[in-house]
């Protein structure tokens, strides 16, 4: 089987184990990201977005475990020993984290922990890879990079902060690209200079991009395609057009309705999803959603509906689609 | 539907609340053993008016001075300066034993829903905290009853009057601490990022919760927030803060449909809006750069460092803010021409 997918998830499952038993937090996720593509990666918190990406990297917590498959290219990557995994994380594939300040070390200079990544993988000389980092920091617009390369994490804004954090990623150039919530923790001015930076490395690294998101906005500007997820399952997959005009997930359709729009007065309520998200530990038998569906039937509560696709990478999850 | 969203007919009312150039200032300690304090200026002489029933929306980036401001009118920090009148009557520097009795009338609404919790207390306990506090002479069955209606109406089982605040999911904490803000019946609550840290599907739960509330008991609501979308559902008018300083004073429609202020405008471009063609077409202001530190603000217009359309004059004179209209205050040297 040849394609040219840059990395290729099939069903993937994360589960952990906790004092109160075992939580299954990814369920059977199969998806595939294409050199150039963005991938958005839509759900609420605990709906298991986070924890693919963590189990592709290697980043579990100690109490889980994946199964499934996970190659980059064609190179299985899934449970590789971290010397290993090493060869390829941080270098083919990066990721960028939602806070900043918890993912820098605040001990070290940033040159130092810029270089590190360039010596080690890269085999450079200190001077060559600080050459690099300074190249680097000025390409994602820090006003000052040479001088600003021997400070510490503390002395940079949050915008600024997130700014080191993606020119760490691209360091190596990376194929592939994974943003956790990248923006989530900026200011929305802020938020639109990092969108924009985004989108012009991936126009100039051609990096395939994954962008872990629970903003829908971001989404419509950056994603060619999206990936809803809910309750540790993929429960819709199309273009960002077909998300966004045509979604046929009941919890898509909801999500949509329930974001408030700049663009928009709205006179009456707002539209909200009852109910809470779901709990991962005590899922109803059945679909995630049947509690807060407007559109639940008897068959939900009983058997749960798959992913069924309907080519061109659209799939929903829910009995709607087989006409009742 | 425009009976809520309407502003409720101000004229008719004297204002609830009046804060006329309420200012902040923390003293920082200065560098070297003989250094003076330097100010930092977190809010510098904001005016506006509350009304009965109307919501007020506190907009700006982290660091403008949104919380502070919010926190200084309550008294919960003091301010440096101007006043704060409630009810006709300035409360800024008054006794303690004369704010406490007011305190019953003014409550407010945190940001992270379960920090706000007290997590050794039950709900029940912390719903009835305000009521053993200010309505000593309630006895113990009148106090739980009055727990578990406001449980009821704020959509928590009554049920879980027992139940410690961990046990509770983000939305649902939020619900508490909209219970233990209303049980007194206040007349404002401020709201301090009241949704910010919920998903997407509680946030719009949370919002329809505060605006029934609203027009139930004729609240009147500060509502503090960088979501500009969200402002704009539960909003009748919006004041910009940047560093301190109010950018722009307008009602919902002129402010959305109008924006007069080159930072209203840029932060209003800068929403992402939840449809591609929208999003990926539309015109932007794009600013350069962070906010600058509060401890040494830009001469003249504080904003003038990352406005697009900064002259000479915004360098050397302090713009005064501009009545533009009957609804819209901008405080711009060039908001005619821009």
């Amino acid at each position: 089987m040849t394609t040219n997918h840059i990395l290729t998830v099939e069903n993937l499952s994360t589960r952990f184990q906790t004092p109160d038993g075992e939580v299954e937090a990814v369920n059977n996720v199969n998806f595939h990201i294409d050199p150039g593509e963005t991938l958005g990666v839509v759900g609420e918190s605990g709906s298991g977005k986070t924890q693919i990406f963590l189990s592709l990297m290697g980043l579990l917590a100690k109490n889980g475990t994946s199964t499934g498959s996970v190659r980059y290219k064609d190179k299985e990557i899934l449970n590789l020993r971290p010397r290993e995994l090493n060869k390829i994380r941080g270098v083919s594939m990066s990721m960028i984290f939602q806070d900043p300040m918890t993912s820098l070390n605040p001990y070290l200079k940033i040159s130092r922990q810029m270089t590190e990544v360039l010596v080690e993988h890269r085999g450079m000389s200190e001077a060559e890879a600080l050459k690099r980092a300074i190249a680097m920091l000025d390409r994602v617009g820090i006003p000052g990079a040479a001088q600003r390369v021997h400070m510490y994490p503390h002395e940079f804004s949050g915008g600024m902060r997130q700014r080191v954090m993606i020119a760490m990623a691209l360091l190596c150039d990376p194929e592939v690209l994974i943003a956790d919530e990248p923006t989530t923790a900026l200011d929305v001015t802020v938020q639109a200079q990092i969108l924009d930076l985004l989108r012009d490395l991936q126009t100039d690294f051609n990096t395939a991009t994954v962008m872990i998101t629970h903003d829908l906005g971001v989404v419509a500007g950056l994603c060619d395609r999206v990936m809803v997820m809910y309750g540790g399952r993929v429960v819709e997959t199309g273009t960002v057009r077909d998300i966004f005009y045509d979604s046929h997930h009941p919890y898509t359709e909801g999500l949509l309705k329930s974001m408030p729009r700049i663009d928009r007065a709205n006179e009456d309520n707002m539209f909200a999803i009852p109910g809470q998200p779901p709990n991962l530990q005590n899922l109803p038998t059945g679909c995630a959603y049947q509690e807060r569906c407007g559109y639940v039937m008897d068959r939900c509560c009983q058997e749960r509906p798959l992913l069924k696709d309907f080519g061109d990478g659209r799939a929903s999850a829910c009995f709607r689609e087989d006409g009742q | 539907m425009t009976v809520m969203t309407t502003a409720p007919d101000k004229r008719d009312n004297a204002p609830i609340l009046s804060v006329r150039d309420l200012k902040v200032h923390f003293p920082i300690p200065g560098k070297g053993l003989f250094a003076k304090d330097r100010p930092l200026k977190a809010v510098d002489g904001v005016d506006f008016d509350l009304y009965p029933g109307e919501t007020l929306g506190v907009v700006g980036e982290s660091g403008c001075g949104k919380s502070t401001l919010g926190r200084a009118i309550l008294q919960l920090i003091a301010p440096s300066g101007g006043q704060v009148a409630w009810l006709g009557k300035n409360i800024v520097g008054i006794p303690h034993r004369d704010m406490q009795p007011l305190r019953r009338d003014l409550q407010i609404i945190f940001q992270d829903p379960l920090a706000s919790l007290n997590p050794r207390m039950t709900i029940g306990e912390i719903i009835a905290e305000p009521l053993v506090t200010h309505k000593p002479e309630l006895g113990k069955d009148e106090i739980k009853t009055r727990v578990k209606r406001m449980m009821a109406r704020v959509g928590l089982l009554p049920q879980m009057i027992n139940r410690y605040p961990h046990e509770f999911s983000g939305g649902q904490c939020q619900r508490i601490g909209i219970a233990r803000a209303m049980i007194l019946e206040p007349k404002l609550i401020v709201c301090d990022e009241p949704v910010s840290a919920l998903d997407v599907s509680i946030q719009a739960q949370i919002v329809n919760l505060l605006q029934e509330l609203q027009r139930e008991f004729d609240l009147s609501l500060i509502f503090i927030s960088h979501d500009l979308s969200i402002v704009r559902h539960i909003c009748h008018r919006i004041m910009v803060l940047y560093l301190g300083n109010v950018m722009e004073l307008a009602d919902r429609d002129s402010i959305y449909a109008n924006p007069k202020h080159p930072y209203t405008k840029a932060l209003i471009s800068a929403v992402p809006i939840p449809d591609p063609e929208i999003e990926r077409n539309k015109e932007r202001i794009v600013l350069t750069g962070d906010l600058p530190s509060p401890l040494s603000p830009p001469s003249g217009c504080v904003f003038r460092t990352r406005c697009p359309f900064a002259q000479e004059k915004c360098a050397t004179d302090v713009p005064t803010i501009d009545r533009v209209s009957e609804t819209q205050e901008v405080a711009c040297h060039f908001h005619n021409s821009i």
